[in-house]
């Protein structure tokens, strides 16, 4: 491990507008344009050549399930952040639904300190809304928050805070810690063995139907319930065109409601299905095309603020069987990047600043991460991705850093390279390579 | 069904010649018929069974022949169709035959003396089939075999009782029967083919 | 045809090539000697890891007449039991030797898995799968409906379709994986179909599908029908809250004696009535209608022999590749 902490990167463009130098020192970024190179700094430092490469604050993900403790067979932080790495992120959200479930300080403590030690990107426990994810008890919410893993967002994630007076309170108790409730907006009776997206496909498959209105009755609910309680409401995963105009008609209202989106719903349909490949199997289910036009427009319009990976890796014995038999989820991690540049920016949806917000800012914003997805300005924390958007690169779930090989993109070519990260100003990628971990000081 | 084998991807020809023309064929079926009722001592108990898809006519116009040496007797009585596709030994080789119906006289065949009547006597694997077949419908008091052609080459040890024409060929070389009741008016010859 | 997994992608020659077969094979089932060698030394494995006993014996009769081997393999008492997979249960049967393997699963989309993967090169039946199709249930329905087709119109039925025929499916189509087999390949062969049953029984999205939707028997009943395909009932589908009771279903849906009456009535028999089995009588069909003349329930019985004798015949026939070499199937280490 290089003991040098300085690194000038040569030709990139910020936000991918005018050619800037960018001067890294001790963490931080020392210097920017044109003063950078002759940076009295510069003379020591490593040179990254990233001319033509796009410069980008490090990825933050609201929604990464890192599986550790209890399903290591699945992923384990270690691999998980190694991943997250890999795709262009400095910190994930790992979320609530291990076994044991993060619903104690213990839990978030533990993860928290298992994220420091693999030093690939900051992983921020989320805090289980419920005791197990039951449902039926509020967890240790302050306690939590007030852990050293300081946790700010709180979610049931794989299951819906059904009850609505349950959901009413934690809404409510969340206010005391700045936190914020991500709901799994699922109703559960009108979901009983969902296996699809309900619709003409699932007609002819004779799968079990998983309604839009099961999610978007949720929605409703729940924007009506933190307007009436003045709390922060975050909506975990939205898969539908009218959870979209749910939101957007709750954000017109003043409503303090964020929502996210994953990569596979801006690209992935329903019509995936028929192949019967559990790879397509997630949960929310993959839609109909005019919700993936309904989720970019909603996305590129600011009615839905961040992209959320919900990378749910799974051992091959939970895909490598029949349908109904199979686990929920995808991967998504080392592929979210690329996802988002083909169906948000060669699409002329958003630009590279717009990608920016919905990747770094914002997430960052909604789960209170002070030092993450800031400007690229001297003085900030640097946190950097750069991305080679010309590149292309065919999906090889072998060759992930995952242990998930559940990719729904497996074979497909995708625009954007990752080819360098810095998190706090340490590379823990280098040319599309993981180089080392940063490692910290902490007990 | 007999010619065989045959392939849909060969490319024509070299030469075609005519082995045996109409008249030819109805000279050799008279002298067969002749030799069935010979053989048989009479028409009694004569059953005469065509293998698909040409055995069938040549099995009707002997049948003709036949029912005219005996006044009253209806040809139609005396004529079946036997189908061997399911006892065939290359059913996993070939492409994917369809079977057709297999129709016998009124009167059965048990106790007969079935004639298997086929078109072109070859590597006898066709009549090996249609030996089998005849078992699981009844049992005849005799099997004899006519056909029109033999052109040599067995792969099994079969022999026809009955031959129109004994023709020596090349394995190369493809024999063709043509049959006004299968092939069109007009059509009646039997050509031998040499391919490349 | 390498796999028999749904009737949506068999072609109209394809399924009156089956339906042909289909009769020669019938025609075996009248013989003394109601066997053929065509398959002998082949082994046909019926997987069930569903009950269904009459499926299963008419699969192996049928390929017991071909003179195939066979081997019945039961969820139940087996590992699949104790939690063996899909995935290693095919690869068992791969190792065993299996020529063709029917399933029957309760997963929709089992048989297509199956014949996707590479856990196993047979070619695969879908003899049922979860409520998606049951493919060889629908040929034999087309095939007794064509039978009765042909016979009224006096015509030979082989080569035939169904050009111009009404069938009514009227039941729980959002649970049959009968309705969707049928409703593909009754539309195939130039059928029209009705779906006649409570809303809540017909699958949302099912609106865009190529036939007639109606709530009400007797209308439908009255616009004239040729044919009736009753549908199983599952009486329990009260309790989700799919119809009040079982009294007001078969009022409203059920193939009752007023309706075999008032069909009495009106033609001479040449509608009939046909249910896939087992019935349950006294709720979607009554025992007089089940029962009548017009009822074709052994008739399809018989038939569902002869089609999967063709079906076996046809995906076990014809360019198949030269056996592997030897070496191939030797055990790993010789």
């Amino acid at each position: 491990m290089s003991t040098n902490t300085t690194y000038l990167i040569r030709g990139a463009k910020p936000l991918g507008t005018e050619v800037t130098d960018i001067l890294i020192h001790e963490g931080t970024i020392a210097a920017l344009g044109a003063g950078a190179a002759t940076h009295q700094l510069a003379a020591e430092a490593t040179i990254i050549e990233a001319a033509g490469q796009i410069a980008l604050p490090g990825m933050v993900d609201l929604h990464t399930h890192l599986r550790e403790p209890g399903r290591e067979d699945a992923e384990t932080v270690e691999t998980g952040t190694r991943a997250a790495a890999l795709g262009g992120f400095t910190s994930v959200h790992a979320m609530a639904n291990s076994n044991p479930v993060a619903d104690t300080a213990g839990v978030v403590e533990q993860v928290w300190s298992l994220g420091k030690r693999s030093g690939w990107v900051d992983v921020r426990p989320v805090g289980a809304v419920t005791v197990g994810l039951a449902g039926e008890r509020l967890s240790e919410i302050g306690a939590m928050a007030d852990s050293r893993a300081a946790v700010r967002v709180f979610s049931d994630d794989g299951i819906c805070v059904f009850d609505p007076l349950v959901m009413r309170r934690a809404l409510e108790y969340v206010k005391a810690f700045d936190g914020v409730i991500a709901q799994h907006a699922q109703e559960p009776r009108l979901t009983e063995g969902a296996q699809m997206n309900e619709g003409e496909i699932s007609a002819v498959l004779g799968l079990a139907g998983w309604p839009a209105v099961a999610e978007e009755s949720i929605i409703a609910r729940d924007v009506l319930l933190a307007e009436h309680v003045d709390s922060r409401l975050h909506i975990c995963h939205v898969s539908t065109a009218g959870s979209v105009e749910i939101i957007r008609w709750a954000k017109s209202r003043g409503v303090k409601v964020t929502a996210e989106v994953t990569p596979h719903h801006l690209l992935l349909t329903d019509e995936l299905v028929q192949s019967y490949d559990p790879v397509y199997k997630v949960n929310p289910p993959l839609r109909r095309q005019a919700d993936v036009e309904a989720l970019r427009a909603g996305l590129a319009d600011g009615t839905i603020d961040i992209i959320g990976t919900d990378h749910a890796p799974h051992p091959s014995e939970a895909k490598e069987c029949e349908w109904a038999a199979a686990a929920m989820g995808m991967t998504g991690l080392e592929t979210a990047l690329s996802v988002v540049q083909h169906t948000m920016i060669e699409t002329g949806l958003i630009s590279w600043a717009d990608f920016a917000r919905i990747t770094s800012s914002a997430p960052a914003a909604i789960g209170r991460v002070a030092d993450q997805g800031r400007e690229l300005a001297v003085g900030e924390p640097a946190n950097i991705t750069l991305v080679d958007a010309e590149a292309r690169w065919i999906v090889d779930p072998a060759a992930m850093a995952t242990k998930g090989r559940n990719s729904p993109f497996k074979g497909l070519e995708l625009p954007g390279k990752v080819t360098h990260v810095f998190f706090h100003g340490h590379p823990t990628v280098r040319d599309g390579k993981l180089d080392t971990p940063r490692i910290t000081q902490e007990s | 069904m007999s010619n065989e084998p045959t392939d849909a991807r060969a490319l024509a020809p070299i030469s075609a010649r005519i082995v045996l023309s109409s008249e030819d064929i109805d000279r050799v079926l008279t002298r067969i018929a002749h030799e069935i009722i010979e053989a048989n001592k009479g028409v009694e108990d004569l059953v005469l069974l065509g293998i698909p898809s040409r055995g069938f006519p040549l099995a009707q116009r002997l049948a003709q022949r036949i029912a005219a040496t005996s006044p009253g007797m209806d040809p139609a009585s005396i004529t079946g169709q036997l189908d061997v596709t399911m006892y065939r030994d290359d059913l996993r080789r070939s492409t994917t035959r369809t079977p057709v119906p297999t129709v016998l006289p009124v009167s059965g065949i048990d106790d007969k003396v079935v004639v298997l009547v086929d078109d072109v006597l070859y590597s006898g694997r066709t009549i090996r089939a249609a030996l089998d077949a005849i078992a699981d419908f009844g049992r005849p008091r005799i099997v004899r075999l006519a056909v029109l052609v033999d052109r040599g080459h067995r792969e099994l040890p079969i022999r026809a009782d009955h031959v129109g024409k004994n023709l020596p060929t090349a394995t190369t070389e493809k024999v063709r029967v043509h049959l006004a009741e299968v092939d069109g008016a007009n059509n009646n010859e039997v050509v031998i083919e040499a391919h490349a | 045809m390498k796999h028999l997994l749904s009737t949506l992608d068999l072609s109209r020659a394809d399924a009156i090539r089956i339906l042909d077969i289909a009769e020669e094979m019938a025609a075996v089932g009248t013989r003394q000697v109601k066997k053929l060698p065509a398959l002998r030394g082949r082994t046909v494995v019926n997987l069930f890891f569903e009950d269904s006993t009459r499926t299963r014996i008419s699969f192996e009769a049928a390929a017991k007449r071909l003179s195939a081997d066979v081997i019945n393999f039961s969820a139940k008492g087996s590992s699949v039991s104790k939690g063996e997979s899909l995935k290693d249960t095919a690869q068992t049967l791969q190792a065993i030797g299996a020529d063709a393997v029917v399933i029957r699963h309760g997963a929709s989309g089992a048989p297509a898995r199956l014949a996707a993967t590479d856990w196993i090169d047979a070619p695969v039946v879908n003899a049922g799968d979860g409520t998606h199709e049951h493919p060889t249930q629908a040929l034999l329905d087309a095939f007794t409906l064509r039978t009765h087709w042909s016979a009224l119109h006096g015509h030979t039925s082989s080569g035939s379709d169904l050009a111009g025929m009404r069938v009514a499916i009227v039941g729980d189509i959002l649970h049959s994986r009968v309705a969707r087999s049928n409703l593909w390949l009754l539309r195939t062969l130039g059928a029209e179909v009705t779906m006649v049953a409570p809303p809540t029984l017909l699958p949302h999205g099912s609106n865009v599908w190529p036939c007639t939707i109606s709530f009400d028997l007797d209308a439908t009943l009255a616009t004239g029908v040729d044919a009736v395909m009753m549908l199983r009932v599952q009486g329990e589908r009260m309790h989700d809250s799919f119809f009040p009771n079982t009294r007001e279903y078969s009022r409203l849906w059920g193939f009752d004696d007023a309706r075999l009456a008032a069909l009495d009535a009106t033609d001479s028999g040449e509608t009939i009535i046909m249910h896939p089995g087992p019935m349950n009588r006294g709720l979607e069909i009554s025992s007089a209608a089940a029962d009548s003349p017009r009822s074709t329930v052994l008739a399809q019985v018989a038939n569902g022999v002869a089609v999967r004798m063709a079906v076996l015949y046809l995906l076990l026939s014809g360019d198949q590749p030269r056996p592997a070499p030897s070496d191939a199937i030797r055990p790993a280490g010789l």
